[in-house]
C-alpha cells in the first residue's frame, strides 16, 4: 500500500513538472495559429519538411519568430509576407498563382489531359482499323476455301 | 513512320529534361533579395564588442557581406578563397558571424586567417533571418547604394569569384 502511494505521488509530481514545461507565452488559440502557419512553410535547410516538423536549427528559430509575430498581433498574411520577402515563394507549400508558377499549378493537369487525348485517339484508330470492311484478296480467299474444304472432308470421314 | 517518330521525340525530350534536372542544385533557391536594398542591421563587432557596425557604414562602397560560423564545415572550404581575395584589397569583406560563440569564432579566425575588414556577431541569428540565410556560408555583393546585386549560396569557389563576383564588382565600381 505504501509503495502504491509512493508511486502515485511520484507520478503526480512528474505530471506537475510536465505541465510546467509547456510553453506558456501563448494562449492555446494563438499557439494553434502559430503551428498552422509553421505547417504551411517549407524548411529551407531540409527542403522536404515543414517548419513545424523540422528539427533543423533554422526551423526552430523561425517557429520562434512566428510565435513572436502572432503574439504581436500580426495577421497570417503579414507573417507569410515576412517569410516570402526573405526566402522567396519557395517557402510556401502552396505557392501563389503567378506567371512563373502557372506550369507548376496546371502542368500535371495538362499532362493528364494530353495523355487522355493521345489514348483516346489511339483507341479510336485501332477500332476504326478493326471495323474496316475489306473484301478478301484472291489468295486469301483461296486459302480460306482450302481450309473450309479440308475441315468438311474431316467431318465426313 | 510517324508512329515511331512521335514517341521517340517525346522520349528524347524527357531525357533532356531529366538531364537538365540532374545538373540543377535544389539548394540554390532564387533569392528574393537581388535588386533590393540590403536589410538594415546594427550589431556588435566580434573583435570590439563595445563598437557597433551597421550596414549603412559601408555606403558608397561596393562590398561583400559573408555569412560564416566556426561550426560551419563548408566555411572552412571557402576560407582560403576569401583570404586570397582579401590580399588583393579590391573588394572589402565584412563577416557576419552567424549563431556562433565569439570565443570559438575568434579562435577560428586566429587559426585560419582573418580576411574580414571586420566581423559582426549575430548570436541569435535574427539578422540572418532578415537576410534569408538558410545555408551557411552565404555571401551578398552589395553596391554603393546599398542594394544587393548578387547572392552566393554555399561556398564561394575560385570559379564563382573570378567569373561572377569580381567582374560584377568591377562593373558596380564604375557606375
Amino acid at each position: 500500500m505504501r509503495i502504491l502511494v509512493a508511486i502515485v505521488l511520484a507520478l503526480a509530481s512528474l505530471a506537475a513538472i510536465a505541465k510546467e514545461a509547456t510553453p506558456t507565452e501563448l494562449d492555446p488559440v494563438a499557439e494553434r495559429r502559430a503551428m498552422v502557419l509553421a505547417a504551411e512553410l517549407r524548411c529551407l535547410v531540409c527542403q522536404n519538411q515543414t517548419i513545424a516538423e523540422s528539427n533543423a536549427d533554422l526551423a526552430a528559430d523561425l517557429r520562434r519568430e512566428i510565435r513572436v509575430q502572432v503574439d504581436a498581433g500580426k495577421t497570417d498574411a503579414e507573417i507569410l509576407d515576412f517569410m516570402t520577402a526573405r526566402y522567396g515563394d519557395f517557402v510556401l507549400y502552396r505557392p501563389p498563382l503567378k506567371a512563373t508558377t502557372v506550369l507548376l499549378w496546371f502542368g500535371p493537369a495538362a499532362l493528364f489531359v494530353i495523355g487522355f487525348a493521345v489514348l483516346f485517339r489511339v483507341l479510336r484508330a485501332r477500332r476504326a482499323r478493326a471495323a474496316e470492311d475489306r473484301p478478301l484478296a484472291d489468295d486469301e480467299r483461296r486459302r480460306a476455301e482450302a481450309l473450309l474444304a479440308a475441315a468438311g472432308e474431316k467431318e465426313r470421314t | 513512320m510517324n508512329r515511331f517518330l512521335i514517341p521517340l521525340a517525346a522520349f528524347v525530350a524527357l531525357l533532356v529534361f531529366l538531364y537538365v534536372g540532374l545538373g540543377l542544385n535544389p539548394r540554390e533557391v532564387p533569392s528574393p533579395f537581388i535588386g533590393k536594398p540590403a536589410p538594415a542591421f546594427e550589431l556588435a563587432r566580434l573583435h570590439a564588442p563595445d563598437e557597433r557596425f551597421a550596414q549603412k557604414d559601408m555606403a558608397g562602397k561596393v562590398w561583400l557581406l559573408n555569412v560564416w560560423a566556426s561550426w560551419c564545415v563548408a566555411c572552412r572550404e571557402e576560407h582560403p578563397v576569401l583570404v586570397e581575395l582579401a590580399k588583393r584589397k579590391t573588394l572589402p569583406i565584412v563577416g557576419l558571424n552567424y549563431k556562433d560563440e565569439p570565443a570559438d569564432a575568434k579562435a577560428w579566425l586566429a587559426r585560419f586567417g582573418d580576411p574580414y575588414q571586420l566581423s559582426v556577431t549575430d548570436r541569435d541569428g535574427r539578422v540572418g533571418i532578415d537576410y534569408g540565410v538558410y545555408g551557411v556560408p552565404e555571401s551578398f555583393l552589395i553596391d554603393r547604394q546599398g542594394v544587393i546585386r548578387y547572392k552566393q549560396i554555399g561556398p564561394i569557389t575560385p570559379e564563382a569569384l573570378e567569373k561572377k563576383i569580381l567582374p560584377l564588382a568591377r562593373e558596380l565600381e564604375k557606375s
